[in-house]
C-alpha cells in the first residue's frame, strides 16, 4: 500500500461538483476540478466529514464485505464498544455477541477486552513518563495522522502503545492459533468497525508495523444483518462477554480518559474541535495536564461515519449498558499480554510544504500574499478551492491558476470586450 | 525573488476573542513554508505571549513579522502606559495585572520571562507614556 491510503471514495456519476465537501473538510483536502470533487490524497486524515456533508450521498467510505468471511476457515468477530450503543432496549450484551456467532463468527473478541489492558499499560506510561506530559491518546487514527502532517512538535506527546483495536487482533489470533491449532492464515480477524479511519489504520498503519486485522466490516452493514439475528439469539444466549465498564466506556469520548483514574485530563470529540486542543496544545496554552484523549467524530466512537444512532443516545445506551457491570474485568497481571508498545517512530510528514527550500518558500509565500489581496476574499468556493487563501496555494503548487477565480475571470472577460469595442470604433 | 517576506497585523486592546489571531496565523503560513517545527514552536508561543501583553497592558499597537531564510524578525510596537522598570518585568512572577484579567488565567507574570525563553535575542524599549516596541529575533538552523 502507498504511503498515502485513503478510505474515502467518490462516486463520480453521483458528484455534482458543488461545494458542500470542500467547505467542510477540516484540512482543506478537497478541491472541485471538472466539474468532480477530488481528494487530494497526502492532505486527507478520513475524518468522513465530507461523506457526512455530501447531500448527494456521493462519498462513500472503503471497507469490506461480510463476504470476506468466507476466505477464512476460521473466523474471530472484533466488536467495538460503540456497537453496542447502536440497539434500542439492549440489556444484555451478550445478545449482541451470540447473533455474531449466528452470523457466522466462530469467536468473539471484544475490543473493550483489549481497551482494558490499554488502560493499565496507559497509566504505567503516563506515570513513568512525566517529562512528556501531557500524554495524547492514539486510539483515534485521524487524530494520529493529523498530528503527523500538521503538529510535529506534538508527535513526542503521542502514546505509543498500540490502539484497543490492534491489540485484540493480536490476541485473538493468538487464542484461535491455539484453540483450534490452525495456521495463521486460516484465521480470519474481522473487526466490526464505527469508521472507516480504521479500515486506512489497517491499510497503512501508523506505530506498528503490520496490522493483525484481516477485514473491517461497516457497523451499519452488519447491524441490519443481526437485528434478526438478535431475535432468534435471545433464548440462547451464550455467556460470552468479558468486558467491564471501562471497556465498554472507550465507545464514547471521556472514556479512556476516564480510566485512567485521574481528574487531570482533557477530553475533546469533534474534528474542529480537536484541532484548537492540537492548536493551543503547541502554543503550549495548558500546563500540568496529564492526558488528552481526542477523538475526531462527535461524542467519540459512537459519532463515527459507520454508525446508524445518534451518536448522543448511543452514549446514554452504553452508560446504561455499563452500569451493573465490574470496574475492569482484563488485567495486565492475569491477561497473557504480548508487548503492546508500538515498534515504529512516527515521522513528521511535512505534506503542506510550499517550497522546496526557505527562500522558495518565500517567494511562493509572497506570491501567496499578494494573489490573495486581488483575489475578492469571498471563498465563495467557485474555482473549486475552499478559500481565496487556498487558492492562491495552489496556483503557486502550480496546480491551479488565477483565471479560476470567476471574478478574476470576468474582470479580465470585461477588459477583452473594452479592448475589441474600441477596435471596433477605430474601424 | 524575494529574499523575505514580512506580515503585519493589528492588535486591539482588551479583546480576548481575538487575542492569539495574529500568532496563530504566523504559525500556519511557517508551517506552509516548511519552517523548522523547533522554530515555529519558539516564534509562535514568543508572539502569542507578545500578543498577549498588547492585549492586556497597551491600549492596541501592531505586530511585524519579517521572515528571511536565516532569521524570523518579531517587532511588536504599541501605544501605552509603557514598562516602568524592565528588570522587574522581566522577572518571572512579577505580574501588573489587575484582578479581572487574572481571573481569566492571564498574567501569571510569565510573559516577558516566556518570550525570553522562547527567543534567541530580545530588546525592550518602552517609555512611559508612550509605549512599548519588543524586537526578538529566533533564527532558522541552516537546512541540511
Amino acid at each position: 500500500m502507498g504511503k498515502f491510503y485513503n478510505s474515502v471514495n467518490l462516486k463520480k456519476d453521483l458528484c455534482m461538483g458543488c461545494i458542500n465537501c470542500i467547505k467542510r473538510c477540516p484540512t482543506q483536502a478537497i478541491r472541485v476540478r471538472d466539474g468532480k470533487a477530488e481528494i487530494i490524497k497526502e492532505f486527507c486524515i478520513d475524518c468522513g466529514e465530507c461523506i457526512r456533508i455530501c447531500p448527494h450521498h456521493a462519498k462513500e467510505a472503503t471497507y469490506d464485505s461480510p463476504e470476506i468471511m468466507k476466505k477464512y476457515e476460521y473466523t474471530v468477530a472484533l466488536p467495538a464498544p460503540s456497537f453496542y450503543g447502536q440497539f434500542n432496549n439492549l440489556d444484555d450484551i451478550n445478545i449482541v455477541l451470540s447473533a455474531l456467532k449466528r452470523m457466522g463468527f466462530d469467536q468473539i473478541y471484544e475490543v473493550g477486552k483489549a481497551a482494558e489492558i490499554v488502560s493499565e499499560l496507559t497509566r504505567k506510561y503516563v506515570a513513568e513518563n512525566q517529562d512528556k506530559w501531557p500524554i495524547i491518546s492514539t486510539a483515534c487514527p485521524t487524530v494520529v495522522r493529523l498530528i503527523q502532517i500538521r503538529f510535529p512538535n506534538l508527535i513526542e506527546h503521542l502514546l505509543p502503545i498500540y490502539a484497543p483495536v490492534d491489540l485484540a487482533a493480536i490476541s485473538a489470533r493468538k487464542k484461535a492459533m491455539e484453540e483450534t491449532g490452525l495456521p495463521s492464515e486460516k484465521i480470519g480477524i474481522i473487526f466490526i468497525s464505527p469508521c472507516p479511519a480504521k479500515v486506512t489504520a489497517v491499510k497503512s498503519p501508523i506505530g506498528i508495523k503490520k496490522s493483525e486485522i484481516d477485514g473491517v466490516l461497516a457497523m451499519k452493514e452488519v447491524y441490519t444483518m443481526l437485528l434478526p439475528l438478535m431475535k432468534e439469539s435471545v433464548n440462547s444466549v451464550e455467556d460470552l462477554s468479558q468486558s467491564g465498564r471501562i471497556g465498554i466506556g472507550w465507545g464514547g469520548s471521556g472514556g479512556e480518559a476516564g480510566a485512567l483514574l485521574t481528574d487531570n485530563y482533557l477530553a475533546a470529540d469533534g474534528i474542529e474541535n480537536v484541532i484548537r486542543v492540537l492548536d493551543d496544545l503547541e502554543d503550549q496554552k495548558f500546563e500540568q495536564l496529564e492526558f488528552i484523549e481526542l477523538n475526531a467524530c462527535s461524542g467519540g466512537c459512537v459519532g463515527g461515519v459507520l454508525t446508524v444512532e445518534n451518536p448522543y443516545v448511543a452514549k446514554v445506551r452504553l452508560k446504561r449498558l455499563r452500569k451493573y457491570l465490574p470496574v475492569a474485568c482484563n488485567h495486565l497481571d492475569t491477561e497473557d499480554t504480548t508487548e503492546a508498545k508500538w515498534t515504529q517512530d512516527v515521522q513528521f510528514e511535512p505534506v503542506f510544504k510550499i517550497g522546496k527550500n526557505m527562500l522558495d518558500s518565500i517567494n511562493k509565500m509572497s506570491i501567496v500574499e499578494e494573489l490573495c489581496t486581488r483575489f475578492p476574499g469571498l471563498d465563495c468556493g467557485s474555482c473549486g478551492a475552499p478559500t481565496c487563501k487556498a487558492l492562491a496555494e495552489d496556483i503557486v503548487r502550480g496546480v491551479a491558476q488565477e483565471e479560476d477565480c470567476i471574478h478574476i475571470l470576468r474582470d479580465y472577460i470585461h477588459k477583452i470586450s473594452d479592448e475589441l469595442s474600441r477596435l471596433d470604433n477605430k474601424r | 525573488m524575494n529574499e523575505r517576506i514580512t506580515l503585519k497585523y493589528d492588535v486591539h486592546c482588551d479583546d480576548f476573542t481575538r487575542a492569539g489571531e495574529a500568532s496563530s496565523s504566523v504559525k500556519r503560513k511557517l508551517k506552509l513554508m516548511g519552517v523548522n517545527p523547533d522554530v515555529i514552536r519558539k516564534v509562535a508561543i514568543a508572539l502569542y505571549e507578545g500578543e498577549i501583553n498588547m492585549v492586556i497592558h497597551s491600549y492596541g499597537g501592531t505586530i511585524e513579522v519579517i521572515i528571511s531564510p536565516s532569521v524570523i524578525e518579531m517587532i511588536l510596537r504599541d501605544t501605552g502606559p509603557g514598562i516602568k522598570d524592565i528588570e522587574l518585568a522581566m522577572q518571572a512572577g512579577y505580574s501588573t495585572a489587575p484582578d479581572n484579567i487574572r481571573s481569566l488565567g492571564f498574567g501569571a507574570g510569565m510573559g516577558l520571562p516566556n518570550i525570553k525563553k522562547y527567543t534567541d535575542d530580545l530588546k525592550i524599549e518602552s517609555e512611559m507614556g508612550i509605549g512599548t516596541t519588543l524586537r526578538m529575533l529566533v533564527y532558522i538552523p541552516l537546512e541540511e
